[in-house]
């Protein structure tokens, strides 16, 4: 019997896919091109094997893949006013939204999980680009503030991958008032002396990296991942020069100051471990008795 | 000179014509032009009030922009007794985009921050036309952390389109600085109030603006975005800015129903750049109203509401 059975409830999410992913669907890789096995890619975590660009990863299989057995519980979320601003573009923004759940399948651009990293407890946040750009409106506010108070009740660090084109427009500026709101949760987190480690992944900018992916205990983030305040478009329109190579990208960041470390998704498990371990002053942990998230899979193991 | 705007055009003919009338008067004496020229003005008068009565969200926002509106400078220079400029964020430069230092004000000793846009071709350049570095922000973060140890309340005046989309303000870490600046806003024992005078401008305004009270001058603005970037990224756009503008509720009074303004400084029909002195003094008695209103709280309670105003901010149900 595994130990995690223990932990066996109606709410563990990851054993009940909720999209089918259709097992003969191939797709490119942004980066060199190469067309990819579906199955290949999700085995190697959503990293291309040919030029290691790291695609983007839905919090679901994010979670799967970080945390013991793939196992992982979801931290409810207190919905906000559905459109408070009554927004139409050329669209209503309640019809995007509509939409975008149907085709994203998840409620929105943020979810927020407990679980465990190699037997260390953690609260996982980790925000969905594919839900309208991660954009940073209230629910993603909502979001990372249960995250903070679960952390705390649970007395567990917290960490954030995060991935947004920055605020969400179409709630004006209850949008931008995510910005403070969030800060105010790693303020709690901070006085309660809990961990706060953002992994940033591709791409972060905007409002996003104006608050709380830049205000971190660590900051990791995955490599060559797009990591700004103002997009580098609109930068080479105001300055009217070409930026340089790799400019905004996470390596120039790291030799800039803004980052810790730059660390490949296949490593960052362990990554996260050693630094969660050693700042709560908890013993090194033992890798040989837990498989990885890929061998679990092979190993097809049985669900109690 | 005045500077009209796009909407104000047949009331800046109707205002040029009257002078013209004058000018006629005063080569011919004979000419007798008093009732012409009066009822001109009474129709000038009453477009004016109009036009002012009714502004839409774009015109707003045009107003907000508006060169001639008072800027930072000139109410530092207009309500202090007393104003030593302090600066520099001791790590890189100063950045002239944010002014700041010690003033007397009344009775009261406080810090002062804020955007200046400048006034004149020479100055725009050098203020980087409001657009802050990371230098501005860490600036702010410095005299925030003054008047924290020294117990004085810190004043925020914001009017900036927003933070500077330039290479070195990336490399040197806008982000940080700007959710730094948020940071400490939020952590001081002191009250903080701010007031927005013209354009608040996404991350660039929240740097300043995460304060116990924040009043509006109402014609000013406060948004995630400009309508003309709005417009370009929703509708594709960017002519469109009206239409977004209008969608964004980014007017004061908008901004007061959704709880994010607290209070709505008026002023006179015309707006602020008609009637500086007037709107300077308004802004004035308002900075007083909400330093008394804080005055003598204890740093935990003003660090706990100023957190709780935040929280809560778009939660309970309302209409927009
Ligand atoms: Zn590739």
């Amino acid at each position: 019997m595994n130990w995690i059975s223990n932990y066996v409830r109606p709410k563990i999410n990851s054993l009940f896919s909720r999209r089918e992913v259709p097992e003969n669907l191939w797709s490119k890789c942004g980066e060199c091109g190469t067309m990819l096995f579906h199955r290949e890619l999700s085995d190697n975590l959503n990293v291309c094997p040919n030029c290691e660009h790291h695609m983007s990863f839905k919090p679901r299989d994010r979670f799967k893949a970080l945390f013991d057995d793939g196992l992982f519980f979801e931290v409810e979320v207190s919905d906000p006013t559905v459109d408070p601003l009554k927004f139409k573009d050329q669209k209503k923004y309640t019809d995007r939204l509509k939409t975008t759940t149907k085709v994203v399948g998840e409620k929105e651009a943020m979810l927020i999980a407990e679980g465990e990293i190699m037997r260390t407890p953690v609260i996982g946040a980790c925000q969905d680009f594919s839900f309208m750009g991660g954009s940073m409106g209230m629910y993603v506010g909502n979001a990372i503030i249960a995250a903070a108070k679960r952390a705390i009740k649970l007395k567990r660090p917290l960490v954030l991958f995060s991935a947004a084109g920055g605020a969400r427009m179409q709630e004006g500026i209850l949008s931008l008032m995510q910005m403070p709101r969030t800060t105010v949760a790693v303020e709690m987190l901070r006085e309660a002396r809990l961990p706060y480690i953002v992994v940033l992944t591709h791409p972060t900018t905007g409002g996003v990296t104006a608050s709380y992916a830049m205000l971190g205990d660590v900051h990791i983030a995955e490599p060559n991942a797009l990591i700004c305040f103002a997009g580098p478009r609109v930068i080479e329109q105001t300055i009217r020069e070409k930026l340089p190579e790799g400019f905004q990208r996470a390596e120039y960041l790291l030799d800039h100051g803004m980052l810790d470390r730059v660390v490949h998704r296949k490593n960052i498990r362990e990554e996260l471990v050693s630094i969660i371990r050693m700042l709560t002053k908890q013993p090194r942990a033992i890798k040989a008795d837990i498989a990885g998230p890929i061998d679990q899979k092979k190993q097809d193991q049985p669900v109690e | 000179m005045t500077n009209y705007l796009e909407f104000e055009k047949p009331l800046a003919e109707m205002y040029s014509k009257a002078e013209e009338l004058r000018s006629l008067a005063r080569d011919d004496k004979d000419l007798n032009v008093d009732d012409e020229i009066r009822s001109l003005e009474i129709k000038a008068d009453k477009l004016l009030k109009s036009l002012y009565g009714n502004l839409t969200a774009w015109r707003k926002c045009q107003v907000a922009r508006h060169p001639d509106r008072p800027h930072c400078k000139d109410y530092i220079e207009n309500l202090f007794e007393e104003y030593i400029p302090l600066a520099g964020d001791r790590n890189f430069a100063d950045d002239h985009a944010v002014m700041g230092g010690l003033a007397r004000f009344g009775e009261h000793s406080l810090i002062v921050i804020g955007h200046e846009k400048g006034s004149d071709t020479k100055s725009r350049i050098e203020r980087n036309f409001g657009m802050a570095r990371p230098e501005g922000y860490r600036k702010a973060i410095r005299l925030m952390d003054l008047a924290h140890r020294f117990n004085l309340p810190v004043l925020t005046l914001v009017d900036t389109p927003g933070a500077y989309p330039g290479k070195g303000a990336e490399e040197r870490g806008q982000s940080e600085a700007i959710a730094r600046s948020t940071q400490k806003c939020l952590k001081i024992g002191v009250p903080l109030i701010s007031v927005i005078i013209g354009e608040g401008g996404s991350g660039g305004a929240v740097a300043f603006a995460t304060a116990n009270k924040v009043a509006m001058l109402e014609h000013s603005i406060y948004s995630v975005i400009s309508p003309e970037g709005c417009a370009s990224i929703l509708w594709k756009d960017s002519e469109k800015m009206r239409e977004a503008a209008e969608a964004l509720k980014l007017t004061a009074q908008d901004l007061k129903k959704l709880g994010v303004c607290d209070i709505i400084i008026p002023e006179p029909i015309g707006g602020a750049q008609r009637f500086k002195n007037e709107v300077i003094q308004a802004v004035g008695v308002t900075i007083n109203e909400m330093l008394l209103e804080f005055k003598g709280l204890d740093s935990n309670t003003l660090i706990r509401d100023r957190r709780e105003k935040y929280l809560s901010v778009g939660q309970k149900s309302f209409v927009a």
